[in-house]
Formats: structure tokens, C-alpha cells, sequence
């Protein structure tokens, strides 16, 4: 099959406005979008910048803005593309080139919600117990790889670039309703802060975005509510 | 440009699990971790099946037993003292890991649950056990998860997405090393006390394989170029369950759940080859089995692949414990394993050898394991050798957690012992020089990296993979010498300072090459089978002559040197090995 892609293309320090970038390639339909880019990179066009390790939807490197959505270009086939394919750098991070953005904002925010185990007193010799129930409650929020395809694709995000974002609470989430956690007070208050969860609008954007299936919406809502039991 | 200069105690090369492992260790103390990709886009991360660690927490289990297990499917090729060390502080890392929180699946009590895998038995080969620590099918995304934040909490240095170019040396230690910054082409020196590689593995040797496309070996070529050997990189494994073609990895954990493996006259076929373990033998054997059923023309509708069948299993297992596997099989083969079988065929997966190392990870040089002061690695570019001729599955998590913690704690000696050491002059230059050639091209017809690559790993996987012959080895060579020859005249078409990937990529083939080229030397010279080394033309294990670590140095011109080294034997003497 043949393929029309046109690549948006800019480079920090160079370009003054973005510009895009047109390509043919020949592939298969069951072929990933990661193919396809590396089909270009490979023989047509060694400019082309992106990131990419695992290709298989693992690693998280490859988010990128694809017929409008977020999606991982090493887990998306070309059949459910179409023929003509228009790739973009994710929304609302500075462009370092290409399909490249600067996530450095993105993990300083991850590291606001403190996205680690938070326990008082002794540590056991062997395992802390935790049930198969307890261990199902934060299940779904363990599976965040941090591409940013949620964040991204979320309007409140675009419009407050402060608002700590759908993977930031996703990764709180994993830690508030582990069991074994004793930090949520901690993580509550900078969840509960201006740019904190509350600037949720429930739009299922990042749901929608989520190349790892969690329910992001359903976790952020999950915070909303740890918060307002807090509170009464 | 001029380079930017930076000194720490120690700089940890890898934000893997072996680097955060030992990253972790020297919390507090002056120490940098340089990553050529954000550390959690590493490769530990696609782990999925668990780690081994005997906590019996199922069934009775006890830490000798995993050693014995490590030993023989290691093909007496192991050293046993660190076989020793791996199995009794898997037990205590496990527990590590799970008071930072690791996410472990648990069993009805609450404790860590544990799964059959492959090789892994009770009483010394009587039977499967349960050992396998996991976290559904996702084992290595928590591990690794878990490691980064870790470091978060101890506020770790990182310097993400950097590309380690050049190992420095002065006065006999290690003095630090030379990295691209990738984002904006600048070269780094860093100079420190201890240098640690935790650079993972080579599997972008092969043309299928389920290794990430960042797995180049890196610090392996690295270290070499610097006049270090390398150890035992003939045994390559091939993992048995890729999927077909795309060689990304079907845990071992689906057959440690019941899964079978199916021909294409729908028989058992592992009831031929290992008739107590069946789909559980171990990687090297399993991998050899479909490769003859396909040449028999027993593939499934006579292609090149075999199946791989879960059905038996229910919706409820494979969707609960094997929850990843399932999404790559619906994704990308457009199957569902619950009412499919799955077409699965052997997958480049794991270098066993790599850069020697005693058991703190303190890299050694000779034949008499002379340390190279202040210089260490840990992990898969490591071979300490616990793996031998052939890893065990699970056994690379086990590997990265213990040695990485071993070596961060080594090193948090040897930062408080020594003085930063003098920078030999001038120590950017060769990283500019090599750079400088690949953007400007050598003499004659420019060539592409990219197709450079594609035709090695094309040539690897046909003449140096799982059946190996003195006759296809000889070619190979000629083929790797011709294609070295090319590369000198490679040139990218990228010029740019800003995230320069095509740059990345030449130098990363460079580092492949010599991977490859030590491969070759090491299989050619090594007349027997053992492991993952099957030579057609020797198809004996030869102990009297080859009961040995193979070292392969490499000179300025090109020319691989080998050398051997003694296996350190304790508790078990070489035995036949069946399963």
C-alpha cells in the first residue's frame, strides 16, 4: 500500500515557524506508524527527529500527535490511518525538533506529587502483606508508562500550562490508594493546591489518549473525591 | 564547540535497573546518572514474566536449589561463586523492592506471588517451582518504575539523553568519560573516581529480536575501545517465544502458566526433546527444538513458526496474569489469544557475555582478573559470569538488582578511598574526531548506516545465531570485515547541532560492529556446543578443552586477540545436562 505522510517539521533555534514535510511510503497496512517513520528516516530523509526505543507501546518514547490524536507511533497500525497521515509533536510542550518535545517541565511535575512510597515506622523483614483486593485497587493506575499522551491532550492543560496535568494525579493516584502508603496527606495537599486536580473538567480527553488503557479521568475523579472526604 | 566539563565522585553510565540499583546505593553522595534516553524509557522495563528469588512463599523452595538451577542451565560455563551470590540475595532484594513499594501481584495470604519459569526446579531438577516473583505480566515496568522513583526520593543527578561516546583512562584507573548531549549536540567530559557501565545489552545485532532499537551495546564497544576485554560474547540467547517476525518477546510466564508449544501436525513437540520439564527447559534448548521442527518443514502450514497455544488456559488467567502479552498479540497480530493460538518463533533476547567483572562488579582485564581501578559494570553489558552459557529466565532482573546494589556499594568505597584522578590531555578530541567522520564521510562512495545495519543484522541472524557452522562463521567474518570497511565511509545526512538521531544512529552501528566482530572470534574459536553456542560441526559440549570464559580484546587495526580463563567450580560438578 502506499502512504501519504506530511510530518510537521521545526528546530529549536533555527526555524522561526513550524513547517511540514511530505512523504510517500510503500508498507504494509498491518505495519506500525513506527515503520512508516522509520521508512522515511532511514531512506528518504536522515533529518527527521523523533524518539523511539521498545516499539512495542512500553518504553513511552514515542507519543506524538497523529491525525489530531496522541497516540504511540509504535503502537498504532497503519490501517487504522487511513492513507493520508498527518503527524505533530504533542500539544502544549516546547518543540526541541521535530516530533521531539521538551518533557523536562512534564517530569518536574511528576516529581511535585512526590511518586514514591511513603511509609512510617519499621520496615519488616520480609514482605508487608497486601491482599489480592488491596493490591486490585491501584492496579490500573501501575500500568502509567509517562509518554505524556494524556497530558497533552487535555484543554485545561493548554489553557494553564501550570495545572500539574493527568499523569502527574495518575501517578499520585498509584500511591494514594496503595495500602501500604502513609503519604497521602502529603500528596493531597499538592493535589488539592490552585493548579492541582481541581482544574480537572472532566473531558475524558486523556482516557481517550491513554495508550495503556487506564482510566485517567476515572482516577482523577477517584483523587477529587479523597479530597473532599478529607475536607468534611 | 567546546566541551563542557563536569567531575563527580562516581558517574553511573545507564539509567537502567542495574544503574538505579546502584544509583540508589550512593544516595547522598556526589554522583551523576547519564542516560541516552529518559531512564524510564530503559530496557528493564520491558521485563514481563518476574524475578527469580526462592522466598517460598508457594512451595517449598531454598536459595540452593536456584543455584544449582542457574548452573546447569548455564551449561557449567557459570561461576559458581557468584551463581552463589545471586541466588541467596535475590531473597533480600525482592524484599528490597518491595518496601519501595513495588507493586508485587500477591497470593490469597497477602505475600508475593510466585510462577513457574523455565529451568527453575525443585531438588535439583526433579520438577518446576514456583519461584518467579511477578507483577502480573509487567514485572520489569515496576521494577523499573520503582528504581526511578527511588531515585526521585534521594534526589539523584541525571543527565538525560546522553550518549556515552568514550571510556577515559589515566594512570592505570578509570578517570571518567566522554557523552553527547543529544538535545544540543554538545560534547561532556565528566570526570570522576568510578565509573560505572550499566549500559545494557547488543540485540540490535539480529535482525529479529525483542530488544529495544537503543540496545546497540554501547558500553560493551566502549569499554573495548578503551583496551578492555570482552567476555564469552559468543553466547547469545535466543529467547523462544517471539512473536513471528516482529520478535517482540511472549513471556516465559504464559508457558510457566500452562501455555504449550504446538508444531504444525499439532503435536507437543518438547515431549521429544525434554521430557521432564517439556515447555519449561530452559531458553537455549527450547529455541534449538522449533528451530529443527522448521527445518523438518513441521512449522505451522509449513512457514517459519510454530504456535504457541493459551486457550486451555481461560479468559480469566490470561487476562489477569498475562494482561500485556494479550494487548501485543491483539494489537499487532490482530489475534486473541483467549479462542488463537499464537505464531511465535525464536527472538534475539539476552548477551550473556560482556564486560568481565568479579563480584562487585569491579571490571577485570586478564586472564588472572586484574582489576581496573575505579572502572565497574553491572548488568546485561556485564558478564561476572553468572549466566555461563545460557541465562535462566528471570534470572537478568535478578542479576541487575543484586550486582547493580554490589557495585553502588563498591563504589561508595572506592569514591571514599581515592582522589579524582588527573583527565588525560585533551580527552574530547577522539569523540569530535569520530563524530567529525561520520558527519563529513570518508573517501569514496558514501554509504547509509541504515542499510549498513540492515545488512548485518540480516547476516548475523543467518550465519551466527542459533545453529552455527565453521563454514558460515568464516563468511560472516569476510562479510563483518567488508561491512567495517564501508562504515569508515559512512556519512549522515543530518547536520544539524539539535537532537541529531541519524548521528545517534552511526554511532551506535559503530558499536554494534565490534559487538559483532567479538561475537564472530569468539564462536569461530570455540569448537563444541554448550548453551546458546551450538555449533553444527562440533555438536558435543568438549570440558576437557572449553570449560572456559572466552576474553577477546581488540586492536586499533581491527584484529580480535583471544584469550581464556579458568570457570570457578564449587559446589557442582559439570554433569551432563538434560532436562
Amino acid at each position: 500500500m502506499n502512504y501519504h505522510l506530511r510530518v510537521k517539521r521545526f528546530e529549536r533555534g533555527k526555524d522561526s515557524a513550524p513547517y511540514w514535510s511530505e512523504y510517500e511510503v510503500q508498507a504494509e497496512p498491518t505495519d506500525r506508524l513506527l515503520d512508516a517513520l522509520h521508512q522515511i528516516k532511514w531512506r528518504q530523509d536522515g533529518t527527521l527527529a523523533f524518539r523511539r526505543s521498545c516499539a512495542h507501546g512500553i518504553c513511552g518514547s514515542d507519543a506524538m500527535l497523529v491525525n489530531g490524536v496522541n497516540k504511540l507511533a509504535c503502537k498504532v497500525l497503519l490501517q487504522e490511518l487511513g492513507t493520508r497521515i498527518t503527524v505533530e509533536p504533542m500539544r502544549g510542550f516546547p518543540v526541541v525538533r521535530d516530533l521531539v518535545v521538551d518533557m523536562e517541565a512534564f517530569f518536574g511535575k511528576y516529581r511535585s506529587v512526590q511518586p514514591f512510597l511513603l511509609t512510617r515506622g519499621p520496615t519488616p523483614e520480609k514482605e508487608r502483606l497486601q491482599s489480592p483486593a488491596e493490591r486490585e485497587r491501584f492496579d490500573d493506575t501501575t500500568k502509567c508508562i509517562l509518554c505524556g499522551a494524556c497530558t497533552t491532550s487535555c484543554p485545561s492543560f493548554w489553557t494553564n500550562p501550570d495545572y500539574v496535568g493527568p499523569a502527574a494525579v495518575v501517578q499520585a493516584h498509584r500511591f494514594l490508594f496503595d495500602s501500604r502508603d502513609e503519604g497521602g496527606a502529603e500528596r493531597l495537599a499538592v493535589l488539592g493546591s490552585r493548579d492541582g486536580v481541581w482544574r480537572c473538567r472532566t473531558i475524558y480527553n486523556c482516557t481517550d489518549a491513554c495508550p495503556r488503557g487506564i482510566e485517567v479521568t476515572r482516577a482523577i475523579g477517584e483523587v477529587k473525591k479523597a479530597l473532599l472526604l478529607r475536607r468534611s | 564547540m567546546e566541551a563542557v566539563y563536569h567531575h563527580y565522585d562516581a558517574v553511573i553510565v545507564g539509567g537502567g535497573g542495574a544503574g538505579l540499583m546502584a544509583a540508589v546505593q550512593l544516595a547522598g553522595r556526589d554522583v551523576a546518572v547519564l542516560s541516552k534516553l529518559y531512564p524510564v524509557r530503559s530496557h528493564t522495563g520491558t521485563a514481563q514474566g518476574g524475578i527469580g528469588a526462592a522466598l517460598g512463599n508457594v512451595e517449598e523452595d531454598h536459595w540452593e536449589w536456584h543455584m544449582f538451577d542457574t548452573v546447569k542451565g548455564g551449561d557449567y560455563l557459570v561461576d559458581q561463586d557468584g551463581a552463589e551470590i545471586l541466588a541467596r540475595e535475590a531473597v533480600e532484594t525482592v524484599y528490597d523492592l518491595e518496601h519501595w513499594g513495588l507493586p508485587f501481584s500477591r497470593t490469597p495470604d497477602g505475600r508475593i506471588a510466585q510462577r513457574r519459569f523455565g529451568g527453575h526446579t525443585r531438588e535439583f531438577g526433579k520438577g518446576p517451582v514456583h519461584r518467579s516473583c511477578y507483577a502480573a505480566d509487567r514485572t520489569g515496568h515496576m521494577i523499573l518504575q520503582t528504581l526511578y522513583q527511588q531515585s526521585i526520593k534521594n534526589k539523584v543527578n541525571f543527565f538525560d539523553e546522553y550518549l556515552v561516546v568514550e571510556l577515559l583512562l589515566s594512570e592505570g584507573r578509570a578517570a571518567g568519560v566522554v557523552a553527547l548531549s543529544i538535545a544540543d549536540g554538545r560534547l561532556h567530559v565528566f570526570r570522576a573516581k568510578a565509573v560505572l557501565f550499566a549500559t545494557g545489552g547488543c540485540g540490535r545485532l539480529y535482525e529479529v529480536t525483542s530488544n529495544a532499537h537503543a540496545l546497540t551495546g554501547d558500553g560493551m564497544a566502549v569499554a573495548l575501545r578503551a583496551g578492555v576485554p570482552l567476555e564469552d560474547m559468543e553466547f547469545f540467547q535466543f529467547h523462544p517465544t517471539g512473536i513471528y517476525k516482529l520478535g517482540i518477546l511472549i513471556t516465559e510466564g504464559a508457558r510457566g502458566e500452562g501455555g504449550k508449544l504446538i508444531n504444525g501436525r499439532g503435536e507437543r513437540f518438547m515431549e521429544k526433546y525434554a521430557p521432564t520439564l517439556l515447555d519449561l527447559a530452559p531458553r537455549d534448548i527450547i529455541s534449538r527444538a522449533i528451530y529443527l521442527e522448521l527445518r523438518q518443514g513441521l512449522g505451522i502450514n509449513g512457514k517459519w513458526y510454530v504456535h504457541l497455544d493459551l486457550r486451555h488456559l481461560g479468559a480469566e488467567v490470561i487476562e489477569k496474569k498475562l494482561p500485556d502479552i494479550t494487548d501485543f498479540v491483539r494489537t499487532y497480530l490482530g489475534i486473541d489469544p483467549i479462542r488463537e493460538p499464537v505464531p511465535v518463533q525464536p527472538t534475539a533476547h539476552y548477551a550473556m557475555g560482556g564486560v568481565p567483572t568479579d563480584n562487585w562488579g569491579r571490571v577485570v582485564v586478564d586472564e588472572k582478573n586484574t582489576a581496573l581501578p575505579g572502572f565497574y559494570a553491572a548488568g546485561e553489558c556485564a558478564c561476572v559470569s553468572v549466566h555461563g552459557a545460557n541465562r535462566l529466565g528471570t534470572n537478568s532482573l535478578v542479576d541487575i538488582l543484586v550486582f547493580g546494589r554490589r557495585a553502588g556499594r563498591d563504589i561508595a568505597r572506592y569514591a571514599a578511598e581515592n582522589e579524582l584522578p588527573a583527565l588525560p590531555a585533551q580527552p574530547a578530541e577522539g569523540a569530535r574526531a569520530l563524530m567529525a567522520r561520520l558527519r563529513e564521510g570518508g573517501n569514496g562512495r558514501p554509504e547509509s548506516v541504515a542499510a549498513l545495519r540492515e545488512e548485518l543484522q540480516r547476516e548475523m541472524m543467518d550465519k551466527a545465531s542459533v545453529f552455527r557452522t565453521a563454514e558460515d562463521l568464516s563468511r560472516m567474518r569476510e562479510k563483518l570485515a567488508e561491512i567495517e570497511q564501508r562504515y569508515q565511509r559512512a556519512r549522515i545526512q543530518d547536520k544539524s547541532e539539535v537532537f541529531n538521531t541519524d548521528l545517534v544512529e552511526a554511532i551506535e552501528f559503530g558499536f554494534l560492529l565490534d559487538c559483532a566482530a567479538t561475537t564472530v572470534e569468539g564462536a569461530l574459536a570455540r569448537k563444541e556446543s554448550r548453551g546458546a553456542h551450538y555449533r553444527e560441526d562440533f555438536p558435543e559440549r568438549d570440558d576437557k578443552n572449553f570449560l572456559a570464559h572466552t576474553l577477546a580484546w581488540r586492536g586499533a587495526d581491527g584484529r580480535v586477540r583471544l584469550g581464556y580463563k579458568p570457570v570457578t567450580i564449587t559446589r557442582f560438578q559439570p554433569q551432563e545436562r538434560k532436562y
